[in-house]
């Protein structure tokens, strides 16, 4: 690919601006995405944070999950945070009853798996691809519980979590064109580097 | 790690706080006074909801002091969804604060719907690790509770009415003062705080963002699809519905309907789509008909 990619953010709910800000300081095309015409132009698609439930409603409502399934399904590259990373799993726990997900990515995902609001918590750690840490931000953040053989490991819960069974969690993973986190890395100012790491991978796919 | 010296993890940081108010946009919060209630919002893709005992319009019939919720009730709710779960406290109760965060509230609404608890200060919110949401009727009184510790700005409106002219004049009033303060040079920055009453380097912020520090909601008197989209088109980052919901004839649709316009505030084919056979709507009464002494968005200053 030669030109600069077209990169869509889920823009159904969620803390979309803060993705498209992190998108085009990188110079990237950045679009939201709210109908399946807008879905067609992308390259590659974020799925922000915010709400897991009501994010998949409305895709399902508005007609955009099965196109989007059948994008990842094809290869599209996709990038999750936190409820994005929901959206992205193959299989969740603690979700709502009956919660679907978009799915593509081989793992298991514990919802709110680090506990109320009172448990958000930032951190520093480290992340495989990047010679520094990464200022994590998780908020009511779900966990990688399983992963399955192809998932690479991007980052852990460092020792320093504020609740002991959360030290060492899976917290970001790839597997191919897939990417997820657990925590928001478009909330953390001044550091586009893991949103460098997906622009990487569709300008590559 | 780099070093020995970093921090360790830490919570109820600023980041976080704002941050979670940063994950509701674009969605809409609603009222819930029982558990089957709470179940309906999450079903129709609400993204939080707010415990409480009476719904504003309930507390306007009834009358009498509007304090904090049983605390069974918050737990039957937090019990029941998986979304977040905010509960109001009365504006200057620290104790009720208190007791909220105890319970595992995700976040707490310092409300003028409730009867004060001061009418003096509000409570210094910086105190505490759960984040706190308050109301403003202009930029002044937002920049007052976001120096106080609040993560999220909603306006006011004129709560448990049906009628929204309160919150689109005061979602109006906001704007304008931010839009004001783009206009201002520098130096005439410092008598803009005065005027506003408010510390000047939260001023100085606003002036250069063009917008709060803080996600900005928008509450009272919501009660149609149409509603939510003109005040999502008016700049609130999300809305809040109370009595607009469980006061109208079919909750659940109509509950599904404020979703979707909120999404697709600005497509009139989606708005006047979820607007159709939504049954009664609360029958609302109109703000110019409650006496001043009777309006709860003079509570709070």
């Amino acid at each position: 690919m030669t030109a600069a990619p077209t990169i869509g953010v889920f823009a159904l709910q969620g803390d979309v601006r803060e993705h498209l800000h992190a998108l085009q300081r990188l110079g990237v095309d950045a679009i939201a995405v709210r109908r399946p015409e807008e879905l067609e132009r992308c390259h590659g698609v974020v799925l922000p944070g915010g709400e897991s439930t009501t994010m998949i409603k409305l895709a399902r409502t508005f007609e955009l999950l099965e196109p989007l399934r059948t994008r990842v399904a094809e290869g599209m590259p996709a990038f999750g945070t936190c409820a994005g990373m929901i959206l992205v799993a193959d299989r969740i726990r603690d979700g709502a009853p009956g919660q679907e997900t978009v799915g593509g990515l081989d793992i298991t995902v514990r919802r709110n798996a680090f506990g109320r609001q009172v448990d958000s918590f930032e951190a520093e750690l480290e992340f495989d691809g990047l010679d520094r840490d990464v200022h994590a931000v998780f908020i009511r953040a779900p966990w990688v519980e399983e992963v399955g053989p192809e998932v690479e490991v991007l980052a852990r819960v460092p020792a320093s979590a504020p609740e002991e069974d959360a030290a060492g969690r899976i917290v970001a993973v790839r597997r191919g064109p897939l990417m997820a986190t657990s925590f928001h890395p478009e909330v953390a100012h001044d550091d586009d580097r893991i949103h460098g790491l997906f622009v990487d991978l569709v300008t590559k796919s | 790690m780099s070093t020995e010296e970093t921090p360790s993890a830490t919570t109820g940081t600023a980041r976080v706080k704002r941050g979670m108010a940063e994950m509701l946009k674009g969605g809409v919060i609603m009222d819930v006074v029982t558990p089957e209630q709470a179940k309906i919002a999450e079903d129709a893709g609400a993204v939080a909801v707010m415990a409480l005992e009476r719904v504003p319009a309930d507390i306007r019939a009834q009358g009498g002091v509007a304090r904090m919720s049983d605390p069974d009730l918050i737990d039957g709710i937090i019990e029941t969804v998986s979304i977040p779960v905010m509960a109001k406290a009365r504006i200057g109760h620290f104790a009720e604060a208190q007791v909220l965060q105890s319970l595992g509230v995700d976040y707490i609404d310092e409300s003028e719907v409730l009867t004060p608890a001061d009418y003096e200060n509000h409570i210094d919110k910086w105190a505490f690790t759960v984040p706190f949401v308050c109301g403003a009727t202009n930029l002044g009184e937002a920049l007052r509770r976001i120096t106080e510790g609040a993560a999220m700005i909603r306006s006011k409106g004129e709560a448990g009415t049906g009628d929204v002219s309160n919150a689109t004049g005061h979602m109006r009033k906001i704007r304008k003062e931010i839009r004001r303060l783009q206009t201002l040079a520098e130096d005439e920055l410092y008598v803009a705080a005065k005027e506003l009453q408010a510390p000047y380097e939260l001023v100085k912020e606003v002036a250069q963002a063009g917008k709060l520090p803080v996600v900005l909601f928008t509450a009272g008197g919501i009660a149609t699809p149409a509603d939510a989209a003109m005040m999502m088109q008016l700049g609130a980052e999300g809305v809040f519905v109370g009595s607009g919901i469980f006061k109208s004839g079919d909750p659940a649709k109509r509950a599904e309907a404020i979703v979707k316009a909120t999404t697709f505030y600005d497509d009139p084919d989606v708005v006047a789509k979820v607007s159709r056979g939504l049954g009664e709507p609360m029958v609302g009464i109109n703000v110019d008909e409650i006496p001043e002494p009777h309006r709860l968005e003079t509570r709070g200053w």
